[in-house]
């Protein structure tokens, strides 16, 4: 009996926690939008004419296919991380793309149309140095893969290998290229440097070395970029300190040394301290290399050569010019080229002002000697150098984003046989852009938001009559009716706002329901009733910030912060909210250098993505942390204060009126600082004269364990209720230690049996330790979340290899010791610490918990695993007071009786099939509605939504039947009436009777 | 080179530990502290020094010496010295202008077997408002923390009670000699997901369900003749009035959702 009532119990409190996605509801309120990162790689399908594939292959080991004409995703395949599923090279024939992977550990061959794998090979160990398709009699057969001591010649039907040979004298030449015209012959290129060049010829059918022959060339420093194949087997390298391009035939065997062209006799001259880029075409890998290639002379001059009869002749000379590159369709082969706008300014800006086209944007392009506002890509034959006619594409270089750093072509042969072509740009900020003639940008696709480093969530500005409305209590009072004239004429214009809003209502009821999904645009954002519509300010790796509106996923701004280092550190503060009406809403980023610790300040408006005009305070020295205060300034800006390498703070803003509020309240301003490569962790004070002095010190020796992670809790959050109601009726009191600061160590020793995590709760002001605890045979990545008055971390149990997660609660006992504040310096008893762990089964990326206005509703984790999914877990089931017997008192509290596993259960999965790649963060924001909480996970993809932990209790459903209500009403309402009059007369018949 | 100016910082901490128990020895009016160290050979002694200044600039002078016994875990005594007439003075003074009264104690192994390698470089200090000491008449409560070799990482001092309320001690008696209470706490293991007591239970519930008949039989087996005329009777009912019974068929799938 006791049993079935534990499961009764189970169950019920599950039917009370379920909450899943019903099928109509399915994209109402969540978005997701897949990235595929940087592009290393992107191959056009040139198969057929109606194509619209587009592979392409990234940093992020990403494979994917592309449609060209809307930049939507057809497939997507998502390696892992790290080097062992970095692409090393895409090589496509036909309807099969070859793809490296891992430093040339696997060879793998896909169909495009699906995204099918056809064949697999697992190649022998060894560093990846190229591949190469390999035709033979016109009809590509192999593929070769060149290792740093092996060739390997695989077929591309099947991935079987057909031969491998070691390389000779692998360990003094460094080998690099392959090169093969389709006669039958593979050459191995590599070079010993600064000494001599080795060319090694294969056959094809069984990888017998036919020669092998070296030439002097001391001048070599690599061969990969300054060297290429031309023209039926002419090697050409170029070599910027001789200043001299050198041919050498690779076939005949009387030629010992190459021959030397000096630039200058074609009148070229390398720019120093450039290292010249050699650029060729081979379109058919079963024949020769065209005689026609590109050299790159300086980052904005290129230059078309040819080489003809051992002659090298220039076809044409483009300077300036950005890109090049080549691009094949049937039988021809085309260059394009993008240059500057303004290198015919002269006629072309004439034309602009017939055309009434103004220019107004002027930016720096290239950090060169340009002042560019657009970039024109012109299409030029091959052989001859003559520009095609019409082939302009102008580029408009955005002024938030980056200057173009690649260049893709799709050239095609229109009806009347002249070719036609689409490029697709790379920025430096990750910019996807594809464009046709004239210029029409087809898709964009915003490739950094794949690396979403930090974000936060900004609340929309009202609209113009909330606004003025608010308006009214900011001002100071000028007499009474002035105040009152003031109140009315807001009023009315409430008034006038909502007739126009029921008029729409109206209007819109009777169109059809598509058509009055409007468009998001940055003029038209305010907040809506629930205040469930923010912007989500993200910053990515790459530098570029972006500002989008959540309930579509509209990029509404972005900007890309140039000078940034790969490696920098990024710290997001919102300064001042929306709140402050006049006062702009203010972010600040903090960039910082991880290696030197200098950091700037970018101010920011969030909503529009301005930059802001206030001075930003220069910071000399390395930032250690930063605190924001509740202080405020004049304008409403909370105080941000920045510490320095040698403990000076730094105050912005840093008016007057800032520093007197910092004056007085400098003794109750503590901070912390945390040394992970000492394990110390010390707190300080702050002076009245901005400097510090050290209060306390805790030395955790890094000889034993080392601090991987520290966190407090969150500004933002509220607890609603002070303790929790037990069975007996009795409170105890949650300890709500603002302050506290949960430690997480690992220890140095990795053995299975003797690892631990540990877990150090410290008090952020008096550096007391509240609570210390060992997980013995534990091991990280540990993840945590710390709120309220519990913490919850998962770790990898080494003994049992499983994830658990373990919950912490820490209680003040059945009496507050001051209820009415809290003060770290004053809460002498230390808390009750209650603990309990459960086994996880399932591997998880992070974690993340709830957030709501006020607090009130129950709270829910959200895991985000590998597989993509984000589960939403009660924290109930985490819960320390779970009884090991069920009892009366028990069942008072909804305790839900201990079980060891945490059961995993599909309809808590919130994005339903939205998986969610590479999931690294999950952002959480409170709305207006107490029931419901935002909530952005980021990673490859980002996928945003909205859970509502409690259900909706503030909220009535969507089938909610109005009419029926409406109706049981005024029935009610006319029965009372007609009830009351026949009472009335009936009372009036018995009167006279 | 490194191995020298590791003996030198040996050495120069060395030195002011022995300046430090020189002069400990010059002020020292009361108890002498030299005396336990004496009489207990199986422990050893780590000094405590306190600071409490007008212009809170720490300048650390002896309070006390933390005795170990070696080997047992919480075995650690306080021997310490009253406050001079001076030091009271200047703790009221301290107190008066809301001044800290900091503690400190060296980076030291609680554990017997490191001995040798106890002395590593450092302090870890803590602090407290020297008001809320005065106030509290000098009863504090000092908590060392030591990690899972026995090192010490933290120390913590709180008051008894921690406020400070403005309180005039009148009496010099009360801030002459300190009421510590003094514990050394090592971290606690957190539990691990408690399998074997939970299959324990389950076996012994289906055990018990086993001795029992009367539980094992279903719900249906015990109930059936409740549930039988209560289907029939609805059956019946529902021959009765096919038409309404339809209408509420309907409404129940429009509410299901």
């Amino acid at each position: 009996m006791a049993w079935l009532v534990v499961r009764l119990a189970i169950s019920l409190s599950l039917l009370y926690t379920a909450s899943a996605v019903f099928e109509d509801q399915v994209g109402k309120f969540d978005w997701r939008e897949q990235f595929i990162g940087k592009v290393r790689f992107a191959l056009f399908d040139t198969h057929s004419q109606a194509s619209k594939k587009l592979l392409v292959a990234t940093d992020k080991n990403v494979f994917a296919s592309l449609n060209s004409r809307t930049g939507d995703l057809f497939w997507r395949h998502v390696d892992k991380t790290g080097p062992e599923g970095h692409i090393d090279a895409l090589l496509m024939y036909g309807q099969d793309a070859v793809v490296v992977v891992g430093n040339g550990r696997l060879l793998r061959s896909w169909e495009t149309t699906v995204g099918g794998l056809k064949w697999e090979a697992v190649l022998d160990t060894g560093s990846f140095q190229a591949a190469a398709l390999i035709g033979v009699q016109d009809f590509v057969k192999y593929v070769a893969v060149l290792k740093k001591s092996a060739i390997s010649l695989h077929d591309l039907s099947s991935g079987s290998q057909i031969w491998v040979e070691n390389l000779p004298d692998s360990d003094t030449v460094q080998y690099q290229t392959i090169y093969s015209g389709g006669n039958g012959l593979v050459f191995v290129l590599g070079f010993v440097p600064s000494s001599h060049i080795v060319i090694v010829e294969y056959k094809i059918e069984d990888g017998e070395i036919m020669k092998k022959k070296s030439v002097e060339a001391a001048w070599m420093s690599s061969l990969e970029n300054s060297c290429a194949v031309i023209s039926s087997g002419n090697l050409l390298c170029v070599d910027q300190i001789t200043q001299s391009l050198y041919t050498l035939p690779l076939q005949s065997a009387e030629h010992t040394e190459m021959r030397q062209i000096h630039l200058q006799t074609l009148d070229l001259e390398v720019a120093s301290g450039f290292q010249p880029v050699l650029t060729s075409t081979q379109p058919n890998p079963a024949q020769p290399p065209l005689a026609e290639f590109f050299l790159q002379l300086s980052p904005d001059h290129h230059i078309l050569l040819q080489l003809k009869d051992d002659l090298i002749a220039p076809l044409r000379d483009f300077n300036p010019s950005y890109l090049a590159a080549f691009a094949t369709s049937g039988e021809k082969t085309v260059a394009a080229v993008m240059t500057p706008k303004n290198d015919t300014v002269s006629h072309i800006s004439k034309t602009l002002f017939l055309k009434k086209v103004f220019l107004c944007i002027y930016l720096y392009c290239n950090g060169l000697f340009f002042l560019l506002k657009a970039c024109s890509i012109n299409l030029f034959s091959a052989d001859t150098g003559r520009r095609h006619l019409d082939t302009t594409i102008i580029y408009h270089m955005d002024p938030n984003g980056g200057k173009p750093n690649r260049l893709y072509v799709h050239a095609f042969l229109k009806k009347d046989d002249s070719v036609g072509y689409r490029v697709m740009v790379q920025t430096e900020d990750l910019t996807l852009t594809f464009l046709q003639q004239p210029g029409r940008v087809v898709w964009m696709r915003e490739e950094a938001l794949a690396d979403v480093v930090t974000m936060e969530m900004v609340d929309l500005p009202l609209t113009g009559t909330q606004a003025e409305l608010e308006g009214e209590f900011g001002k100071k009072a000028d007499g009474l009716l002035p105040m009152v004239l003031k109140r009315l004429s807001s009023q009315f214009i409430l008034l006038q706002a909502w007739m126009a809003h029921l008029w729409k209502l109206f209007y819109d009821a009777r169109k059809p329901r598509s058509s009055v999904k409007n468009e998001v645009t940055i003029d038209t954002l305010s907040r809506d009733e629930f205040n469930l519509q923010k912007m989500m300010v993200m910053v990515t790796a790459s530098g570029k910030l972006f500002g989008i509106d959540s309930k579509s996923g509209t990029v509404l701004w972005k900007q890309y912060l140039e000078d940034i280092q790969p490696n920098s550190i990024f710290k997001l503060i919102v300064q001042r909210t929306t709140a402050h009406f006049p006062h702009p809403p203010q972010c600040t980023l903090l960039i910082k250098d991880k290696d030197t610790g200098l950091g700037s300040l970018y101010v920011f408006n969030p909503i529009f993505g301005k930059k802001s005009h206030i001075s930003v305070p220069a910071l000399p020295r390395p930032v250690l942390q930063t605190l924001l205060l509740p202080v405020i300034d004049q304008d409403y800006a909370k105080v941000l204060l920045l510490i320095d390498d040698q403990y000076k703070v730094t105050a912005f803003p840093s008016t007057k009126n800032v520093l007197q509020q910092l004056q007085d309240t400098a003794s109750s301003v503590f901070f912390y600082l945390v040394d992970s490569s000492q394990g110390k962790l010390s707190g300080f004070r702050l002076r009245m004269d901005l400097s510090t002095e050290l209060i306390w010190e805790v030395v955790i020796p890094t000889e034993v364990q080392k601090i991987v992670a520290v966190k407090g809790k969150r500004a933002n959050e509220h607890v609603h209720s002070q303790g929790r109601v037990m069975g007996d009726r009795s409170v105890l009191y949650k300890y709500l230690n603002p302050n506290l600061l949960a430690v997480i160590t690992e220890s140095t020793d990795m053995h299975q049996e003797r690892s631990f995590v540990g877990i150090f709760l410290i008090d952020g002001v008096t550096g007391r330790i509240v609570h210390e605890a060992v997980q013995r045979k534990a091991r990280g990545p540990v993840h945590f979340v710390h709120s309220e008055n519990w913490l919850v971390y998962v770790y990898w149990n080494s003994k049992f290899r499983r994830n658990e997660f373990s919950v912490l609660e820490l209680f003040e006992g059945a009496e507050l010791y001051n209820s009415t504040v809290f003060s770290s310096l004053d809460r002498p008893h230390p808390p009750q610490v209650l603990q309990q762990s459960y086994i996880f089964p399932a591997p998880i990326s992070t974690l993340e918990a709830t957030l709501t206005e006020k607090g009130i509703t129950s709270r829910h984790l959200l895991v985000g695993m590998p597989s993509g999914n984000i589960l939403s877990l009660p924290k109930m089931f985490l819960d320390p007071r779970r009884p090991e017997l069920i009892s009366e008192q028990s069942r008072e509290e909804n305790l839900i009786p201990y079980a060891p596993e945490m059961p995993i259960r599909t309809e808590w999965f919130i994005n339903y099939n939205q998986t969610v790649s590479r999931v690294r963060g999950i952002y959480t924001a409170p709305s207006g509605l107490e029931s419901t909480c935002l909530v952005v996970v980021y990673g490859l993809d980002i996928y945003q939504t909205r859970v509502f932990p409690s259900k909706q209790f503030d909220v009535l459903k969507d089938d909610y039947d109005y009419i029926l209500i409406s109706s049981v009403l005024f029935g009610l309402f006319f029965a009372t009436m007609i009830s009351k009059r026949l009472a009335e007369v009936k009372l009036l018949n018995r009167a006279w009777r | 080179m490194a191995t020298i100016r590791v003996l030198s910082l040996i050495l120069s901490v060395l030195s002011i530990i022995t300046l430090l128990w020189t002069q400990s020895g010059e002020c020292n009016n009361g108890r002498r502290i030299g005396d336990a160290v004496d009489t207990d050979f199986s422990g050893f002694s780590v000094p405590l020094e306190h600071s409490f200044e007008i212009d809170d600039v720490p300048r650390f002078r002896l309070r006390g010496a933390l005795q170990f016994r070696g080997g047992r875990e919480n075995g650690v005594y306080l021997a310490q010295n009253q406050l001079s007439e001076k030091d009271r003075n200047t703790m009221k003074d301290v107190a008066a202008v809301d001044g800290l009264y900091r503690i400190r104690v060296p980076r030291v192994s609680l554990q017997v077997d490191r001995q040798t390698e106890r002395q590593s470089e450092g302090y870890i200090t803590a602090f407290v408002r020297a008001c809320s000491l005065v106030e509290s008449h000098l009863s504090d409560v000092i908590t060392l923390h030591t990690d899972v070799s026995g090192n010490v990482i933290g120390i913590s001092i709180v008051t008894i009670p921690g406020s400070c309320r403005g309180i005039e001690v009148e009496d010099e008696v009360d801030l002459e000699v300190f009421n510590t209470t003094i514990s050394v706490v090592a971290p606690v293991t957190a539990p691990v997901p408690e399998t074997a007591p939970y299959i324990e239970r389950m076996e012994q519930e289906m055990e018990k369900k086993g001795k029992n008949p009367q539980e094992q039989k279903s719900f249906f087996a015990k109930y059936w003749m409740y549930i039988v005329p209560l289907v029939l009777f609805l059956m019946m009912s529902g021959a009765q009035d096919q038409s309404g019974g339809g209408a509420g068929g309907g409404a129940g799938n429009g509410g299901g959702r």
